[in-house]
């Protein structure tokens, strides 16, 4: 790309593919934005007037709302937590050398190719069930009283099964960056008197530091928006114990055909987003130029 | 004191024995230099010695005590390694400090020791930088740090000259051979090269597959090897080795004689042959000389202002009494 000629020319081939890009960002932004300030609801057909904030404002002091954004955090938090630590203890075992080391390594990458509406439903009859499942007959079983997985501990389950998924995807990027740690390294640190949980500690650890951060990047984008594992398992309930923020923008504008509403709260879901895709880009920033 | 011994010592990776037993002493304050080809099992000897990898069978011994079943940590050796295994994430002076953290020195007393180690190896301006920030010449110093920090009883090195240029080489050889001069701890170095093994040991192991071919000092060995490996491994450029008819006269199965105990002339000698190529140091030239029916090319090193030619006809006679000899099975004949 030296002459300027040349690279008028690259812009001219690739702005096909941006305008594209850009329209296909940009038209269902726009038109988001624009219904979330009209009183826009299917069952009551009496035009479409421009309200102003109203919908955001009734969005927002709904009591599911602030639920909801508990339940979000909840959900986010608590799934990251159990994949990153629980990627790390995997990335640690699958580095020993073992029988079977490759096939024990596929199976374990495999949740993550189980759809989520699939890998909800197994987990909601075939184990969690408290009649059917597995769990349940083992405490029948041993004389105990069995849980009720989505009854009694709702957002706890729903937590576990979406963990249960994204697990393999942690252990994956760990291992990999676990691979990449120079044997040499641990070497000198046993010789120069560090116990096992040390070098753990002062070698492996910061080693992982920014694998750790790719993963909690990229969970974090996708956990945000869970929705299949809601839908198929609780629907949000009991009351709203499992509504998240992407659920409740569902109940909305597809269960009370409130447009206008479902737009307002889709244009919060995409500013809290992004608040929170910018504080972990300035995180994840510091964290690869070290 | 750092007085090693290994006895009987042998390492086998499954079935593939590595290290036959051997024996081997290294006594208190001495710089010994592992050399062999790669492959010889030269590292997997310093790695025995450090505790990094067991011994098959065999003991050895630190300081007259079985140290065989001791974790490396508590031999109180400190290695340095090729590539010098900085922790990338720590400061160098936190690099510096890591064993005297791990043996939970207070603090006070471990900044003093850093100062102390920054200040022999002239790392005082870098203590606050980071491994990456360095050049290889600096990280290589802070590996030694690391290491001269914990007073060990022996210092290990693993080619910790490899990864660094040619002229950066020969200063840190002399910095490290300096430094074992000024602290008189006992050495034990691995190369391959051995130009290196030369110049820093007081005594040489030469190594080929896992059997020690010959100990002995630099001189020693370069005088009077005890095998055809050893005189072709010691000695740049390598021996000449001439079987056959030639080496009749002298009683032996084949001869040895040195590139610069050789005679050249272009008038008389013993063997006569054509020059090929031609190295020019300035100092010294070596010439290439075909065409003698004793083997594929002779090198002979001549003074720098020699002045042959590519085919040149030359007579080559060499030093009579520089002249080694060796039986069938390439031992020496005194």
């Amino acid at each position: 790309m030296a002459t300027k000629a040349s690279r008028a020319a690259a812009r001219m081939m690739i702005s096909p593919s941006v305008i594209l890009l850009l329209g296909w960002m940009i038209i269902p932004l726009s038109l988001t934005i624009y219904f979330s300030f009209l009183r826009y609801n299917l069952i009551t057909p009496t035009g479409n007037p421009f309200v102003g904030w109203e919908n955001y404002y009734w969005f927002v002091t709904d009591p599911s709302f602030k639920a909801a954004m508990i339940n979000t955090l909840l959900l986010v938090g608590g799934i990251l937590l159990i994949t990153t630590i629980g990627g790390v203890i995997f990335a640690l075992l699958l580095d020993l050398p073992m029988f079977g080391q490759g096939v024990i390594r596929i199976m374990v990458i495999a949740p993550f190719f189980v759809m989520p509406t699939v890998s909800a439903l197994v987990w909601k009859n075939m184990f969690m069930n408290p009649v059917n499942g597995i769990f349940g007959r083992l405490a029948t079983g041993m004389g105990f009283e069995p849980v009720d997985f989505f009854g009694q501990i709702p957002l706890l389950s729903i937590i576990f099964i979406v963990s249960w998924q994204w697990l393999p995807f942690a252990t994956l990027i760990l291992f990999t960056a676990m691979q990449s740690l120079d044997q040499e390294q641990l070497e000198a640190a046993e010789m120069d008197g560090a116990s096992w949980r040390n070098r753990f500690w002062f070698i492996i650890l910061p080693h992982l530091a920014r694998a750790i951060t790719v993963v909690i990047l990229i969970e974090t984008i996708f956990l945000l928006s869970i929705f299949a594992e809601i839908l198929v398992t609780t629907n949000g309930g009991p009351g709203t114990a499992t509504t998240n923020l992407t659920y409740l923008i569902y109940v909305s504008s597809l269960l009370q055909f409130d447009v206008g509403m479902g737009s307002a709260g889709g244009v919060i879901a995409i500013i809290l987003a992004n608040i929170v895709a910018i504080f972990l880009m300035r995180m994840i920033g510091k964290n690869l130029d070290a | 004191m750092g007085r090693i011994q290994l006895e009987q010592v042998s390492k086998s990776f499954g079935e593939l024995q590595v290290i036959p037993p051997l024996d081997l002493e290294i006594e208190d304050g001495e710089f010994v230099v592992f050399v062999g080809p790669s492959g010889c099992g030269k590292s997997t000897l310093l790695r025995l010695i450090a505790g990094l990898e067991d011994v098959t069978s065999g003991q050895v011994l630190i300081d007259g005590t079985d140290a065989t079943d001791i974790p490396p940590a508590k031999r109180g050796l400190a290695m340095v390694f090729q590539s010098y295994a900085l922790y990338p994430h720590m400061s160098v002076r936190k690099n510096i400090a890591f064993p005297l953290r791990m043996a939970g020195m207070d603090e006070a007393e471990r900044d003093r020791r850093v100062q102390n180690a920054a200040d022999v190896l002239n790392l005082t301006d870098y203590l606050d930088r980071k491994p990456a920030q360095l050049s290889g010449g600096q990280r290589q110093r802070v590996a030694i740090g690391r290491a001269i920090v914990r007073e060990p009883a022996a210092f290990l090195f693993d080619e910790p000259l490899s990864n660094l240029d040619a002229a950066l080489r020969v200063g840190m050889r002399i910095e490290i051979s300096e430094l074992h001069q000024r602290l008189g701890t006992t050495m034990i170095y691995v190369t391959h090269d051995q130009v290196e093994a030369m110049t820093m040991a007081d005594k040489i192991v030469v190594l080929q597959s896992g059997v020690i071919e010959q100990v002995g000092s630099p001189l020693e060995l370069y005088r009077r090897p005890q095998n055809r490996f050893v005189a072709g491994f010691i000695g740049s450029p390598k021996m000449n080795f001439v079987s056959g008819e030639a080496a009749k006269p002298y009683a032996a199965e084949s001869i040895g004689v040195r590139p610069e105990h050789l005679q050249i002339s272009s008038a008389e000698g013993a063997w006569k042959g054509v020059i090929g190529v031609s190295e020019h140091l300035g100092s010294d030239t070596f010439f290439h000389v075909l065409e003698t029916g004793l083997a594929e090319s002779i090198t002979i090193r001549a003074d720098g202002e020699v002045a042959l030619n590519r085919g040149d006809t030359v007579y080559l006679t060499p030093e009579p009494d520089k002249i080694h000899r060796f039986d069938a099975r390439g031992r020496r004949i005194e």
